[in-house]
């Protein structure tokens, strides 16, 4: 048996690879960028991406923030209560709701649905040869085809994440009120009363960048598919992978970004 | 115009794909208003000639002429008016899924050419019937032939009216009716829009039915264009190969000097 080439060698390998990849999504950001200022800008297909991916993602959207609402009450007023802080369940699952979970459980679960269909999507094109004959017709694939989506990912992500945010808080008034028998009145007085228009800013603005993020780096894996069907299976799954861990990883930047200039 | 001078011109192309090198020193000459048909075997990056011609690929050494220009060196942006001149038919044809068959007709047409709407319209219908498919812009490419799908790419080809038209594989995957349908198709637009040529494909009886010039890809290098009498006489060994290859005889031999690849050495005398 032939000897395996010494770590060192696997890791510049991996490094090589790895800076590659980040050199051709950082492109292809900077493509999408300019090219939303494209004179012949694509309209039509902007619109039909956010029904698309908007549309179509309100459901699961909207069951995560409910549960997730609904559980959190559940879970803080029983831990709470061993403080006798139980009276902030409201305020503290409200602003959690609104400032994290809201926008990072809205980009992980919609982000993987969304990044999945436009990896399998643009891979699937690009295997049959589509991405070549749109350049081959004289057109550019990222103003016809990444800029749409890298938009509407971009705009369709905070929307939900407002949707998510007030379904949530309704579910955790619901959820008050039957575990602890908390009026709803007074639940949405607590709520009101402890949420502010910076904290709404703070997990909004979050959610516009990992819409980008994620519209970005899946349209990168599915220009970049090669190996026919398996290699669009791969790249769907990479997408799903790659996308989760760089919002968990991009939170942790913004929250402390955020948080720096007061918001 | 001199009709023998080059319309498209490969000159000492070299390129390569990490450790396999598809051409050493190719070199191409195809007239204005001929059909040249390219031969060769699987994988032997016969349709890679075709993408570098358009700019989707670049060679990594030589030079590739359109119509005195030299395109190797052009920008994408450069490119936009030669892909307005040059169009291709992919192997699949890669018609878009998203679209409806008139809207992957217009593709081009949008692209190049500013007509209205119902301009736009009439010339994809025009487009379609001329491929012998009237009346079908509202269907998708789904809900198609194989064979309709590539008639379907051809009108797309055409679209804009090209100087150069760029088959990969017309026939592949087609039986023999359809296979025989787009060949006559092939030649009754050469008949009708006097497009230049470029054909890639393994089919020797499309090969023979369509082509005013034949040439075979060979080691990496395309051999001396040959009249389609000449090719089918040749003795140069891999057209020799090839053209007997296509023969119903199922006793006829290799070449004498055709290198016997391992495992094809046949019976032992």
């Amino acid at each position: 048996m032939a000897d395996k080439a010494p770590a060192p060698f696997f890791l510049l390998d991996y490094a090589q690879r790895f800076f590659a990849v980040l050199g051709g999504i950082s492109l292809l950001a900077w493509q999408t960028i300019t090219g939303c200022f494209h004179r012949r800008f694509a309209f039509r297909e902007l619109l039909y991406q956010v029904e698309s991916i908007g549309n179509r993602s309100i459901l699961i959207a909207v069951l995560t923030a409910i549960f997730s609402g609904m559980v959190m009450t559940v879970q803080f007023a029983v831990q709470m209560s061993r403080f006798g802080v139980k009276e902030y369940v409201s305020s503290v699952v409200s602003l959690s709701l609104v400032r994290e979970l809201g926008p990072a459980l809205t980009a992980l679960m919609v982000g993987g649905r969304i990044g999945a269909g436009i990896a399998a999507e643009l891979g699937s094109m690009r295997v049959t040869e589509q991405i070549d004959a749109i350049r081959a017709m004289g057109a550019d694939p990222v103003r016809k085809l990444v800029v749409p989506r890298v938009l509407a990912a971009t705009l369709v992500l905070p929307l939900l994440t407002i949707l998510a945010d007030v379904l949530g808080i309704l579910g955790a008034m619901v959820a008050a009120h039957i575990n602890s028998d908390v009026g709803m009145t007074l639940f949405l007085q607590s709520v009101l009363h402890s949420v502010s228009i910076e904290d709404f800013l703070h997990g909004l603005i979050k959610t516009v960048f990992f819409g980008f993020l994620l519209g970005v780096i899946a349209c990168y894996k599915g220009l970049a598919t090669s190996g026919g069907t398996a290699g669009v299976g791969r790249a769907t799954t990479e997408t799903v992978v790659i996308t989760s861990l760089v919002t968990l990883g991009a939170d942790f930047v913004l929250t402390n970004l955020l948080l720096g200039f007061g918001l | 115009m001199n009709p023998d001078e080059s319309f498209v011109e490969f000159q000492n192309v070299r390129h390569a794909f990490g450790e396999n090198h598809l051409y050493e020193d190719l070199s191409l000459s195809v007239r204005r208003g001929e059909t040249m048909t390219i031969l060769g075997g699987s994988g032997s990056g016969k349709s890679v000639m075709l993408k570098l011609l358009i700019g989707l690929l670049r060679p990594d050494a030589g030079s590739i002429r359109f119509d005195g220009q030299e395109l190797v060196t052009l920008s994408e942006q450069a490119l936009l008016p030669v892909r307005r001149r040059i169009s291709m038919l992919f192997q699949g044809g890669a018609l878009f899924d998203s679209l409806t068959v008139g809207e992957n007709v217009a593709y081009p047409i949008n692209e190049h050419l500013r007509l209205s709407l119902a301009e736009t319209k009439e010339r994809v219908e025009a487009k379609l019937a001329l491929v012998g498919l009237p009346g079908i812009a509202q269907q998708w490419p789904a809900q198609l032939s194989g064979g309709m799908r590539k008639r379907v790419a051809i009108a797309r080809a055409i679209a804009a009216d090209p100087d150069v038209l760029l088959y990969d594989e017309p026939t592949t995957g087609l039986d023999p009716i359809s296979a025989r349908r787009i060949n006559e198709l092939i030649m009754s637009i050469q008949r009708e829009l006097h497009v230049t040529s470029l054909v890639v494909t393994h089919d020797m009886a499309s090969a023979f039915m369509i082509s005013d010039r034949m040439a075979m890809l060979s080691e990496r290098r395309i051999l001396t264009p040959l009249s389609c009498e000449d090719f089918r006489q040749s003795q140069e060994p891999a057209i020799y190969d090839f053209v007997t290859a296509m023969s119903l005889d199922l006793s006829a031999r290799p070449h004498p000097q055709s290198p016997v690849r391992p495992g094809e050495e046949g019976p032992k005398k």
